[in-house]
């Protein structure tokens, strides 16, 4: 007898068997359906968004207050210890300020000299709040409290503290997630500010916890490329606009076929603590084509 | 709609926000424990198969809408963690702890190994030593120590449930 054939006043009831196989079924045809295309991803994304998302961002409102509460708390002791030697640098800082100055009058021409654009200032740029981080362990991701009601799309570039943060992977009616640029899956191509040369920079689960970013397949023929020298997302990639600063050259190698160099990146984002970010509405693509009008 | 259905559904969003936020925040060295696994394994081993595979798959599939890049792998992992849990529940006693633990740490642990092989071994990241000790194991230990004070509550919901539902049955007999 089979177990699925319903009999006369008895309630239907699917073994587990058969329900394992099933959804088993239905999960690896989503897999292989989100793997091609997207189709899940609207009506999906909306629903959830209206659930879960209110309770997020009530929880981790919460959350940060009683964070910074405890910090408070711990950081008075500290901060007297700071207050003196902050003192000592303040007259330090003095001295460096006016060499700097110096040093800005000549930048200012030199810039007027190359044209270089003013950093990101002409982007148009939209402010949201992280509200939830990866429920795993893995990867780096987050979520924050904007959505295509506020003009959000995928792709977009997020930045916080004048540097790089990541993109926008998915998004929702009121919510997106932003894969950032130290998460495992995520490779960025960037350029080093002095010589203009390319490399990839991708994340490493292994250097999360180190704080810096690795980098590879840097073709530094002419062997000027130094630490400490600062590294911006290049124009070739398809989906960052470019220079945006990553971060400062930490550590340098030459790899063991002698063409290309790697090393470590220290970036400019203090990913650890991540409240608030910048999402630049202005895609690459976008920006590509209104730029090319402009020289029509 | 009965009142478990509703209880679950309740309890599922509510570790899966918490996942999100406050337990972020309380992560030792960016490791911070899976909660939804406690949930996934506690009711298949209370439950059995098949309502462990459903909350799994539940489970899984909020974590691939907001985290994962593809839909219904985390459902389909968890499905089967669930699922081999409700193996389990001939054997369970709810003044036993030993097994619950037993049961979350081995599920925990090959939640990782899982993920690890697919998600990272397949791109040629080798290391699985360095993977183990620095983030499933890591995640193993934590995961117990919040079990030790998250379980209890999961049982505590499950037997006034069953109570009241021995009770309604008898009513109507």
């Amino acid at each position: 007898m089979s177990p699925i054939i319903r009999k006369k006043g008895e309630k239907f009831t699917l073994p587990g068997k058969y329900l394992l196989f099933i959804l088993t079924f239905v999960c690896c045809t989503m897999m292989l359906l989100t793997f091609g295309t997207d189709i899940f991803n609207k009506p999906l994304n909306t629903v959830v968004g209206y659930v879960v998302v209110p309770f997020q961002e009530g929880i981790s409102k919460m959350g940060s207050w009683l964070s910074n509460r405890t910090d408070e708390l711990v950081q008075i002791r500290q901060l007297l210890e700071e207050n003196a030697s902050l003192k000592e640098q303040v007259a330090q800082l003095t001295e460096e300020n006016t060499i700097l100055q110096q040093e800005k009058y000549e930048l200012n021409t030199l810039r007027e000299l190359i044209r270089l654009s003013d950093e990101y200032g002409d982007y148009e740029k939209v402010g949201a709040r992280v509200i939830s981080r990866d429920a795993g362990n893995w990867y780096s991701t987050f979520i924050i409290d904007k959505g295509t009601e506020d003009g959000l799309c995928v792709d977009m570039n997020v930045i916080a503290g004048g540097g790089l943060v990541g993109k926008i992977t998915s998004v929702g009616m009121n919510w997106a997630r932003v894969t950032s640029i130290i998460s495992d899956n995520s490779h960025v191509s960037a350029k080093t500010l002095t010589t203009g040369d390319n490399m990839v920079v991708a994340g490493d689960l292994k250097l999360m916890a180190e704080g810096v970013i690795s980098f590879s397949y840097l073709l530094d023929s002419t062997g000027n490329v130094a630490e400490g020298d600062k590294v911006v997302t290049s124009h070739i990639s398809d989906v960052y606009l470019p220079n945006i600063s990553i971060g400062y050259i930490h550590t340098i190698t030459q790899d063991s076929n002698n063409l290309t160099k790697s090393g470590y990146i220290t970036p400019v984002v203090d990913f650890e603590h991540l409240e608030v970010v910048l999402v630049i509405l202005d895609l690459k693509q976008q920006a590509d084509e209104s730029e090319a009008d402009i020289q029509q | 709609m009965t009142l478990r259905k509703i209880i679950v559904a309740i309890l599922i969003l509510f570790s899966f926000i918490l996942q999100g936020t406050v337990f972020q925040s309380l992560s030792f060295a960016g490791i911070s424990p899976n909660i939804l696994i406690i949930l996934t394994s506690s009711f298949g081993f209370m439950r059995g198969e098949k309502e462990g595979l459903i909350i799994g798959f539940l489970c899984g599939l909020l974590m691939d809408i907001f985290y994962g890049d593809m839909l219904g792998f985390q459902a389909l992992v968890l499905m089967y963690i669930g699922y081999i849990n409700g193996k389990f529940c001939r054997i369970f006693y709810p003044e036993d702890i030993k097994l619950p633990i037993a049961l979350i740490i081995v599920s925990d642990l090959s939640n990782g190994i899982i993920y690890y092989v697919l998600l990272f071994l397949l791109r040629g990241k080798f290391e699985f030593s360095y993977y183990f000790i620095n983030v499933i194991l890591p995640e193993a230990i934590y995961t117990i120590v919040v079990t030790i004070l998250f379980y209890p509550i999961i049982l505590k919901i499950n037997t006034k449930l069953e109570t009241r539902e021995k009770r309604r049955a008898k009513k109507f007999v």
